[in-house]
């Protein structure tokens, strides 16, 4: 009785075949099945974005609603563009990288050089625990830090401390993996020629394994363009273009938002989300690159 | 104090950054929260009331607990096969060929989609062909939100178990097949059993991605603030309130969302412990 339950030992080889054949056939099926959305997705966001991408859409901020009404009812394309989104998206990310990524990089630093302490073991926690926090809590987290404190207001610099604080675990992790791909023996050397600690990690750690570090703040980067919820709770959004991090700004997410809640500027939400999707593909795929070429480097 | 002292205790230093950072996030939600436990006291968990009316304020967190638990688990239902299928694809089947690269890589794709794009593509795209099919009236509610969730959460179920399912050794796999069994006995016998852990805990880990996603559900689920009555019914999720509501709010309310947004991290927090747990006991 055992052994008839046992699949491995029924002796029915043309069943076994066939039960064989169909897990192979359903399980094709099923990965097909998967990438079906992201083709779908992909080719939605095309077909029905690239009639509003022109030279104009880069350069001019965002139309009133009016504007795009006027525009819909004379049968035109809608003026106006998301430079207010792009330059505010730029602003907010390039805040919040100056804040994430050297503090990441000394972190994974210190990750690195004890590796087996009790306390790293602590802190590399506390780090996984805060890459799981979902994104809207952080969002709650600056408004209550920045926009109620500091800047008395919705401002940039909150949607760049909620998405700074987004990069910081991933940062931490890739820097970590990164300098364990480095030879022991480079670090020795530096050491033995009598190198301060500092130049050790600045003229040594650092850049032999800046590939490895830039594809982890690409990927870092890529995360944090597309999000929303956090944004919508501290930089607010704004119709002009805007520079100052304590005012409120707009971003390339929270227009493609904007868009989605006015009936006249529905058209606008896929071309927006064209170049939000183009600009996040191209970052991930230079990271790849820049991956591919750190890993064969290290093997000659 | 010399130089290689000063390196040293600024590295230390930055690594205390972070934990002032957790630290600080917790203190944050607590001290938000206050106000409302002060006032509900615990039942604000169980209550499932969600009041702005001013005089008769009354907040609950149970719809939304209710909505986020409901959608991101039937999320993870719907997508267990799926990452299934594609990571035994992708580690078994057709291991290291160039479709498994192709099919790899756009499973990655899925990941770099903002949720807001999903929002869309579920509003516009999902949504009117769950009318047309006549699943339900409106096309919003709990079945849309997990069937977009599911669709963001395979790229998270799939990468891990697919790098787990290719960790198994081929000694045991050719074991088994010199014996005469067959592959799938091999995957059912031999795979399954030896990276059963790994794969719950990838599976566990995108489920914690499933509980704190806001736009996409946002944008389907419908935002009705009470309990979802079944699976076609509208809902709201924790985050999704949060999302909605946050910005006019102020005073009880404030700190109701606060309180939601305090268990929201919670309950993501204990799902990814128990998933980075169960790995690492795996690795060991």
């Amino acid at each position: 009785m055992a052994a008839a339950t046992n699949p491995v030992l029924v002796d029915n080889i043309s069943r076994r075949n066939l039960r064989n054949d169909l897990l192979k056939v359903s399980i094709i099926i099923l990965s097909l099945i998967t990438i079906i959305p992201i083709v779908f997705i992909i080719g939605k966001i095309i077909v029905n974005g690239i009639s509003q991408i022109n030279f104009n859409f880069f350069v001019q901020p965002s139309p009133d609603s009016l504007q795009a009404m006027t525009a819909i009812a004379n049968n035109q394309t809608i003026p106006g563009g998301i430079a207010n989104g792009i330059t505010g998206t730029f602003l907010i990310v390039i805040v919040a990288s100056l804040m994430a990524i050297p503090t990441g990089i000394m972190i994974g630093i210190y990750l690195y050089e004890n590796q087996t302490s009790r306390y790293s073991d602590f802190v590399r926690n506390i780090s996984e625990v805060l890459q799981g926090v979902p994104s809207i809590v952080l969002g709650i987290i600056a408004y209550m830090w920045i926009v109620k404190n500091i800047t008395n207001g919705f401002s940039a610099l909150a949607g760049s401390v909620a998405l700074a604080i987004m990069m910081l675990p991933m940062i931490i992790r890739s820097t970590e993996e990164t300098m364990k791909m480095i030879p022991n023996e480079i670090r020795e050397a530096a050491f033995a020629l009598g190198a301060p600690y500092h130049k050790v990690i600045f003229r040594v750690l650092i850049p032999s394994s800046f590939s490895g570090l830039s594809t982890g703040v690409l990927l870092s980067v890529s995360r944090i363009l597309g999000e929303t919820a956090p944004l919508m709770m501290t930089a607010l959004g704004s119709a002009a273009i805007n520079y100052n991090i304590t005012k409120p700004t707009s971003a390339v997410p929270l227009l493609i938002w904007e868009f989605y809640n006015d009936p006249n500027m529905v058209k606008l939400v896929w071309s927006s989300s064209l170049f939000l999707m183009a600009f996040i593909l191209t970052l991930n795929i230079t990271s790849g690159r820049l991956a591919a070429k750190h890993k064969t480097g290290r093997k000659r | 104090m010399n130089s290689d002292r000063l390196t040293r205790v600024f590295l230390f230093a930055s690594s205390l950054l972070i934990l002032m950072i957790a630290a600080g996030i917790v203190f944050t939600l607590v001290r938000g929260s206050v106000p409302a436990f002060k006032t509900f006291g615990l039942r604000f968990i169980v209550a499932d009331v969600w009041n702005p009316t001013t005089g008769r304020e009354s907040y609950g967190a149970l719809p939304f607990i209710a909505g986020t638990l409901i959608t991101s688990v039937l999320a993870l239902i719907i997508c267990l096969p799926l990452a299934f299928s594609t990571s035994l694809f992708m580690a078994e089947y057709f291991r290291g060929t160039r479709i498994a690269r192709i099919l790899s890589s756009l499973v990655d794709l899925l990941a770099g989609i903002p949720s807001i794009v999903y929002g869309l593509w579920g509003f516009y795209t999902l949504r009117p062909l769950l009318i047309s099919l006549g699943v339900s009236n409106q096309g919003f509610g709990i079945f849309t939100s997990s069937l977009i969730l599911a669709i963001m959460i395979v790229p998270y179920a799939t990468s891990l178990s697919t790098e787990i399912i290719a960790m198994v050794p081929d000694e045991l796999k050719e074991a088994a097949y010199s014996l005469g069994a067959t592959r799938r006995e091999v995957i059912f016998n031999i795979i399954l059993p030896s990276a059963r852990s790994g794969i719950i805990a990838s599976y566990i880990l995108a489920l914690g991605r499933a509980l704190g996603e806001t736009m996409a559900v946002t944008m389907l689920i419908g935002n009705s603030n009470v309990v979802p009555k079944g699976l076609f019914s509208t809902g709201n999720t924790m985050a999704s309130i949060i999302a909605n509501q946050f910005g006019e709010a102020g005073g009880l309310k404030l700190s109701s969302l606060i309180a939601i947004g305090l268990l929201l991290f919670a309950i993501t927090a204990i799902v990814n412990s128990i998933g980075k747990f169960i790995i690492n006991r795996f690795s060991k």
